[in-house]
């Protein structure tokens, strides 16, 4: 009994130790950011469009700069080019319908800099303007049929890899180092690195990343973090909350609000779990059987101390 | 000469002759007497010991993999030992968990010494060799929390290298001496990984050989203080009198209530290890190591806080002191309590008082050096330290007005 | 069962268990000493033979050893005994000599002479002709023909792909002696 009692008051004050340096400690210092799930309270609703029109517009309006891989239309310029251009590289247009949430999608093609929480940085005074112009110019109803066109050539987020999704919406921002099959056949903002043969040419792939970088740092202020193992560093609800509504975890941060749908978000997140956390269903596995076998380790321990200490007591 | 006889090779007769094997077994195990009266945290010692053997061996297949090279060390942790080893995972998971871990056991196996009285009377050594392992855990766990070489891996180093410039004496040479260079990088890096991969487990194994051989000849104490005739005890156990000795021995009637202690605390190690993780393995140290941006919130391991906390409140120069008090006051322990009583704590008056007081204001000083310093917290921070002064400063007047029990 | 029995049978048991994990212990130490996924992913090299010249030896990396690709010329192949030509790489209807540069005597890398079309090892003197079948001692055998695949004008080394199954199932790799001139 009086063990028990001991043993009741170890446990009492490490618990209390823990919950003060631990959750207590850290909502000290990290204030709540409730997530919205999502839903874009703020933009308005999007109705449906004509998707010949749409096609119409887009090819006459976006193409100048957005490849569409879907309609086999190549990119303008290549990655290093565009970035040197625009800043970063402008998106391949295929799959942006099933990415993005429709209302996020219509309220950027109108006010790219004000979707994306981003005006901040685009002020008159800075004397910078968004890299893509603002089409608030065109009637409601013809930015609602791009939009159901962009819809009518993605395929269903269901078909998308994570990886997929991933490079789509974060990209050409963010390198990931982890993200490929060995250590240096890494993501890259211009594209997987291949498996070069000679030094010379991983070389020369390397000039051209930096070139890009350069510019992406010029764009964004510096540059932007590499992601192979931000779900360690900051865990899924930070990151939810985040990329959800990147101002409010980083007041005044130039990282843009990616417009990520739910779906989408879901799979960017998988493959930040699958580049950065890739042992977690073993553990979760292992983990199991690891305590199955500690409870029978235990209890044998138990019963042979009772054995020894029954001529004891 | 000894004698030697014609014994076969490797017989226990044999073995005698030679390293006095029959001697050291009665000596470390059939007549090592324990007292019988003792709790579960008297296998604590033995729960150390596991855990340590679990860094070593962890330890020792990580080292197969990290490369100490600033360039190199956080991928080669991250990716390499966590992406790639086979279950490298998971012994890095067990190194940082039991890292973090042994100092609770540490914490629970210091604070079962000092309200037992085990430092006392004979037992003085036991509980400076004891100290002594705590502050050569602390320099092995600061030189490995460098080694991933994250952004709280830079940050500590920067912190706490920078505390001997020693105030105003600035002694900005000796800093950049310890770090061989102006900020902490490679050089800083590799010395580090050489004091912990060698020469602090040297130490460290060296200390706990001496801690185990403070303890043979002043035995192990138990729960009453009571004093215990060990010979007269052992002659009623050796005659069959098992139930009525006070004593019982080392194997196996000790050890099978250690292995028990410890299998109990293996699953909960182990679950842990699995599934509750991030109070060891902190996520700002998944940031690559940036000197030129420091973290919003930088601060040491759990076990480390209430001395950094005994830091933070005071002047630079007054703090220094305070900080540099509060790691060797627990040495004097010995010699600063002057009461002739080697009992509990619940048996000793006033100092049941002091000892709850001290425990209850360190897991304060814990929580206090962990948040911001700001408004209520910085208040409580102070009161907290200088009750921690104040505590050792009351201890020999409080232990001299204490009756005989 | 009698108390010091059943004390020692549980005993035993325990000690049983804890041999359990001690063994699956060992067993995940084991798997940490397995060769890295990156390590096997580099255990193929592309060699291109498209802009391979005649009677010049070129030598490749596979596995960190070096390994020889010789383009043979039209006379080379029409005095090439039978054993020769068997171990013949035939990509676009040329014949390469493909093998491990490496002295099956004591591991150092013969040099390759194009005047006399055949190789001389530096250590100890060792010879080998056109197909690297050791014609002189103190060599033993012929060098090792490593697993290898045709794809074009690419050879694939660490894949095995049918021509080198055959020339396994002929003998003629070089695990065992070869008559040089039959």
């Amino acid at each position: 009994m009086r063990e028990l009692k001991i043993l009741a008051v170890v446990v009492f004050f490490t618990l209390v130790t823990y919950w003060g340096v631990e959750p207590f400690a850290h909502s000290q210092m990290h204030k709540h950011v409730e997530s919205e799930n999502f839903e874009y309270k703020d933009l308005p609703e999007v109705e449906k469009g004509d998707i010949a029109k749409g096609k119409d517009l887009v090819m006459s309006n976006c193409t100048a700069c957005h490849s569409i891989t879907a309609e086999n239309m190549p990119a303008p310029m290549d990655p290093v080019t565009s970035g040197a251009s625009y800043g970063v590289n402008p998106p391949d247009l295929s799959n942006m319908g099933s990415v993005l949430d429709p209302k996020y999608l219509a309220a950027f093609i109108a006010d790219p800099a004000k979707a994306s929480n981003v005006a901040h940085k685009f002020t008159p005074e800075s004397g910078r303007t968004h890299p893509m112009p603002a089409y608030n110019w065109m009637p409601k109803e013809d930015i609602a049929s791009i939009v159901s066109y962009l819809q009518s050539i993605a395929k269903p987020i269901d078909e998308l890899t994570a990886k997929e999704v991933f490079v789509e919406s974060c990209g050409r921002c963010h390198a990931a180092r982890y993200d490929g099959k060995v250590l240096g056949q890494k993501w890259t903002q211009i594209g997987q690195k291949p498996r070069f043969k000679y030094e010379k040419d991983s070389l020369a792939f390397d000039i051209k990343l930096l070139d890009y970088e350069d510019s992406l740092k010029k764009y964004m202020g510096k540059l932007p973090p590499d992601l192979s193992i931000i779900i360690r560093a900051r865990g899924e609800h930070f990151l939810k909350t985040f990329i959800e509504d990147p101002q409010t975890q980083l007041p005044g941060t130039a990282m843009p609000r990616v417009g990520l749908s739910e779906e989408g978000f879901e799979k960017v997140m998988q493959h930040l779990e699958d580049i950065g956390d890739p042992s977690k269903p073993a553990r979760d596995a292992l983990g199991i059987n690891f305590l199955i076998y500690m409870a029978i380790f235990t209890l044998f321990a138990v019963l042979w101390k009772k054995s020894v200490w029954r001529k004891l007591h | 000469m000894a004698h030697f006889s014609d014994a076969k090779p490797f017989s226990e007769k044999w073995l005698d002759e030679r390293l006095a094997v029959k001697t050291l077994k009665r000596v470390l195990s059939q007549e090592y007497w324990i007292p019988k009266d003792i709790n579960f945290l008297w296998a604590m010692g033995m729960i150390l010991a596991v855990t340590f053997g679990m860094l070593l061996i962890s330890g020792i297949f990580l080292l197969m993999y990290y490369k100490p090279d600033v360039n190199l060390a956080f991928d080669s942790v991250n990716y390499t030992i966590m992406q790639e080893v086979g279950y490298g995972w998971l012994f890095r998971h067990i190194h940082g968990v039991a890292a973090s871990v042994v100092f609770l056991i540490i914490y629970i196996h210091m604070f079962t010494g000092i309200y037992y009285g085990s430092y006392k009377k004979g037992r003085e050594l036991i509980w400076i060799s004891g100290m002594l392992l705590f502050v050569t855990f602390s320099a092995e766990a600061f030189s490995g929390y460098m080694l991933p070489w994250g952004q709280m891996s830079y940050w500590a180093g920067m912190v706490i290298t920078n505390l001997f410039s020693l105030g105003s004496l600035e002694l900005n040479g000796l800093v950049e001496w310890i770090r061989g260079d102006y900020v902490p990088g490679d050089a800083f890096l590799s010395r580090f990984f050489m004091l912990h991969v060698l020469l602090m487990p040297l130490i460290i194994i060296g200390v706990i050989v001496l801690h185990f051989g403070t303890l043979r000849i002043p035995h192990v104490n138990n729960q009453e203080g009571a004093e215990i005739d060990f010979d007269a005890e052992a002659e009623k156990y050796l005659s069959g009198n098992t139930k009525e000795a006070k004593i019982i021995r080392f194997q196996w009637d000790f050890l099978a209530k250690d292995f028990m202690v410890m299998a109990f605390f293996l699953f909960f190690f182990f679950y842990l290890v699995f599934y509750h993780f991030e109070f060891a393995m902190d996520p700002v140290n998944f940031d690559p190591a940036d000197g030129l941006k420091t973290p919003p919130h930088i601060y040491p391991e759990w076990y480390f806080l209430w001395s950094y906390e005994i830091l933070r409140p005071f002047s630079k120069n007054v703090g220094l002191m305070a900080f540099g008090f509060a790691q060797v006051i627990f040495l004097l322990l010995p010699f600063l309590d002057r009461s002739p009583n080697a009992k509990p704590a619940h048996k000793r008056g006033l100092f049941k008082v002091w000892f709850w007081v001290l425990l209850v204001d360190m897991i304060i000083l814990s929580v206090m050096g962990k948040v911001p310093p700001e408004g209520i917290f910085t208040t409580i921070g102070f009161v907290a330290a200088l009750t921690f002064i104040g505590l050792w400063i009351a201890l020999p007047f409080i232990t001299m007005a204490e009756k005989k029990v | 069962m009698s108390n010091t029995n059943r004390r020692d049978f549980l005993g035993m048991s325990f000690a049983a268990v804890a041999a359990v994990g001690g063994v699956a212990a060992l067993a995940g130490m084991k798997k940490a000493w397995d060769p890295l996924p990156s390590v096997k992913a580099a255990g193929t090299t592309v060699v291109d033979t498209s802009a391979a010249e005649t009677n010049v030896m070129y030598t490749e990396k596979w596995r960190g050893k070096p390994v020889f690709i010789l383009k043979k010329s039209k006379d080379m192949v029409a005095k090439a005994s039978n054993n020769e030509k068997a171990r013949d790489v035939i990509v676009n209807g040329e014949h390469f000599l493909v093998c491990i540069g490496l002295c099956t005597h004591l591991g150092c890398i013969p040099a390759y002479r194009a005047d006399t079309e055949n190789f001389l090892c530096a250590c100890h003197g060792a010879e080998y002709d056109q197909s690297a079948i050791n014609t002189k001692a103190p060599a033993p055998l012929p060098m090792k023909i490593p697993p290898f695949k045709v794809d074009g004008a690419k050879i694939i080394l660490g894949e095995a792909g049918d021509a080198y199954n055959k020339m396994k199932e002929a003998g003629v790799l070089g695990s065992t002696p070869l008559d040089p001139k039959a």
